[in-house]
């Protein structure tokens, strides 16, 4: 039982914490989103060059071969400044499935380019026709055509899809779900772009008929379930830290504000009313907290368990970010519902995350269905 | 950054293990585990049994029959206890007085009264609350005016758990009305066939008499049953209330009672006594119980890490404390819904039922009952002020 890092990780937690502190504020999220692409090159750049698009990745393929806690530190800072950049998108979920199924060729191809910031994929999974949560009930089909793939169909909410310089498109084939590498410039691929609500760029995608040749292939024909399974897993872990990050710093922003803002005379922070609302979020930060270490930590223990690990994670911080994101907000009052102010962002984002790769509701009913958590420890 | 206990922690849980295995009478689990209330005489054999293997005030110095336990073993130990059905023993002995008179008392007082504290020669209960002082409780008013080598005490006591088994009340009391209010309140020890004693009874929703009035009318105190200076009694009482908190969420009791809610919800749906969408119903509750409890266990755990590492933060205790007690309340209700309109009938001794259905005639009365947790030791009302104050810095 153990909560330290170690020497590595105290390093990274502190150089990642340091450049969201020092560089990247509230304005310089209004101005990526600015961007054409949604996001900063310039940032990108900075994060490439502190090493952490190439955290996840192994030694072997030019990364650091981080890990679970790792990505919780990352995360967790990147949260914490709200940082609109497609980290989680492009490197842990694009990145990751090629990191998990990807041939060494097809990394060799890639990598450098990833790492470097030069090069951004983006996964094409969810689907705006079928079931939500799913890793194999899927429309998008592909049907095998000489020497290739025919993929036909639509995905929604492709993070960072518009600015992609390489698809990963899951599609039913015969056999189970298969993950194919789609040039966004082929013929029969439409990107259109969009901004997420939380700010962060998505994108629709329709592929008819797009022809995808053999060695497209990521992993093997039929494995791209139990990628796709496992991948989410490591991100679903990534995505409870990040909420966890921006639950922290809406806390922060909330305490401060009812330090500082004065009405009848007093400080609202002195009533007890609005400290014991306080007092609820910073119980569930804390309690979402110990759920982001406990995902993070689960990624090395056996399937079923990291299974419903992480499962009750993302359940209990879906819960946790609807009620910190709804009452950092109804503490702020009306400057709580402007785009001006950074409060209003934390709400939006947080409510995405629990959108994304399945809400509470989901995870509780993973857990109902499988009879409870196993023990730890 | 691991969630593994070390070899040396395991080793210790098995110990633990093995001993409740064969120490722990049946009867006395079989209560347990059927929620009947437990006697006086129950709570004594166990905290014996446990005192006579070493284990009954684990918490306290070594030298007064503590052990050199990391709060990580501390809080195995709870948990073992927990689901090995064993009795809690009398919190106001092991967890109150006891360390108060271990860290305040003269050499003296030590001597008197630890080993009785430990062994529960003599039951102890808490004069905290007044009819005027709960929440406030500085607002106390029970006077004890000095004259010659005794205190003489007057006035009230109330909600004083089990008082009717008391031999000795650990009490707060007013020396002085002087200064500010936290001040001029002294902590003193007395006993209960004193002269000028009377306890009377208050009948309570769970149809238990746990608790009581205390009145004191001239009641003479010895200067010697003082615990540390006149005055400072605020301080000692401070120190008891925050004293341990490896133990304090109760993880082990709800991961308990959790397991038995999924072992009644089977039984009764094996049964044929639960439609599919309440079956349903009940799972999705339970996974909520699940997911909750295990963020409250991995809180905990942060918590005992940091103690051990001697940088535990003060609030912490507050937080363990709220939702540990409203997960705890969150069980008893589940269990009400899954006894259903049976639980209606008072059973004739509390929890007493028939037979193997006793459980459903508890429910309720466990209910009621549990509604104290998050009222007593501190409201978490109160709790969250202090958290607001100490955390929150509002």
């Amino acid at each position: 039982m153990d909560f330290d890092l170690t020497e590595e990780q105290r390093l990274l937690s502190e150089t990642v914490s340091r450049f969201v502190a020092d560089r990247y504020d509230f304005h310089s999220r209004l101005k990526a989103m600015a961007e054409e692409r949604g996001y900063s090159r310039a940032i990108w750049g900075q994060m490439a060059d502190l090493g952490l698009l190439g955290l996840p990745f192994a030694e072997d393929d030019g990364g650091f071969g981080g890990g679970g806690v790792e990505t919780l530190l990352v995360m967790e800072a990147l949260g914490r400044g709200l940082v609109v950049e497609p980290y989680a998108g492009a490197i842990l979920l694009a990145g990751g499935a090629l990191r998990l199924a990807g041939s060494p060729a097809q990394k060799a191809a890639r990598m450098e380019g990833i790492i470097a910031g030069q090069y951004l994929m983006a996964l094409a999974h969810s689907e705006p026709d079928g079931p939500r949560h799913t890793v194999d009930q899927l429309r998008t089909r592909a049907i095998a055509d000489d020497k290739g793939w025919r993929l036909t169909g639509a995905k929604t909410a492709v993070i960072a899809g518009d600015s992609a310089d390489e698809l990963i498109v899951s599609a039913a084939t015969p056999g189970g779900v298969t993950l194919f590498l789609v040039d966004p410039q082929a013929d029969g691929v439409v990107v259109q772009g969009r901004s997420g609500y939380d700010g962060c760029r998505v994108a629709d995608l329709r592929l008819d008929g797009v022809w995808a040749p053999a060695n497209a292939v990521l992993g093997g024909v039929g494995s791209g379930s139990a990628t796709l399974t496992r991948l989410f897993e490591e991100v679903t872990a990534a995505l409870v830290a990040e909420a966890v990050g921006i639950m922290t710093d809406a806390l922060n922003t909330t305490v401060d504000y009812l330090k500082t803002r004065s009405q009848f005379g007093v400080a609202i922070g002195s009533f007890q009313a609005l400290q014991h609302r306080a007092v609820d979020m910073m119980m569930q930060v804390e309690l979402a907290r110990s759920m982001a270490i406990l995902a993070a930590l689960s990624m090395d223990m056996p399937a079923e368990e990291r299974r419903l690990n992480i499962a009750a994670a993302k359940a209990k911080v879906g819960q946790a970010a609807r009620f910190v994101g709804q009452q950092a907000v109804q503490l702020h009052g009306a400057i709580g519902l402007t785009l001006e102010y950074k409060i209003g962002h934390a709400f939006k984002r947080l409510t995405a995350i629990d959108a994304l790769l399945g809400d509470a509701d989901h995870h509780l009913d993973v857990i109902a269905e499988a009879g409870g958590l196993p023990a730890i420890g | 950054m691991n969630l593994d206990f070390t070899d040396e922690d395991r080793a210790f849980r098995a110990d633990v293990r093995i001993f409740l295995a064969k120490a722990l009478p049946d009867d006395l689990r079989r209560k347990m585990v059927e929620r009947r209330h437990l006697a006086k005489e129950d709570i004594v054999r166990w905290q014996r049994i446990l005192n006579a293997r070493g284990w009954a005030v684990p918490a306290w110095p070594v030298e007064w029959g503590g052990q050199p336990w990391t709060p990580t073993q501390r809080y195995i130990f709870q948990e073992e206890m927990a689901l090995a059905h064993a009795p809690e023993g009398s919190p106001f002995n092991v967890n109150m007085i006891g360390p108060v008179i271990a860290k305040f008392g003269t050499e003296e007082q030590k001597r008197r009264f630890l080993p009785r504290i430990a062994n529960i020669d003599d039951w102890w209960c808490q004069g905290f609350s007044e009819p005027g002082a709960g929440s406030d409780l500085a607002a106390l008013k029970t006077s004890a005016v000095r004259d010659g080598d005794d205190y003489v005490l007057n006035g009230q006591k109330i909600w004083t758990t089990q008082a009717q088994h008391a031999d000795w009340m650990f009490a707060l009391v007013r020396t002085d009305n002087t200064g500010k209010k936290q001040q001029g309140i002294t902590f003193l020890l007395l006993e209960m066939r004193s002269p000028g004693i009377i306890v009377r009874p208050i009948p309570s929703i769970d149809g238990i008499s746990d608790l009581n009035e205390v009145f004191f009318d001239n009641v003479r105190v010895p200067v010697a049953n003082r615990i540390g200076e006149e005055g400072r009694g605020w301080d000692y009482a401070k120190h008891l209330l925050g004293h341990e908190r490896s133990g304090i969420a109760r993880i082990g009791l709800s991961k308990e009672r959790l397991a038995q809610l999924r072992h009644l919800r089977a039984d009764l749906a094996a049964r044929g006594m639960l439609t599919a969408a309440e079956q349903a119903r009940l799972d999705r509750k339970l996974a909520e119980v699940a997911v909750e409890l295990r963020a409250l266990e991995l809180t905990q755990l942060r918590v005992v890490a940091a103690d051990t590492a001697g940088g535990g933060a003060a609030g912490a205790a507050s937080i363990l404390k709220i939702k540990g007690t409203e997960l705890q309340q969150r069980m008893t209700e589940l269990t009400l819904e899954l006894a259903g309109p049976a639980g209606l009938g008072v059973p004739d001794h509390h929890g007493d039922g028939d037979g193997t259905d006793g459980w459903r005639a508890a429910a309720p009365l466990f209910y009621f009952t549990m509604r104290k947790v998050s009222i007593f030791g501190g409201s978490n009302e109160i709790q969250k002020n202090i958290i607001a104050k100490t955390m929150l810095g509002l």
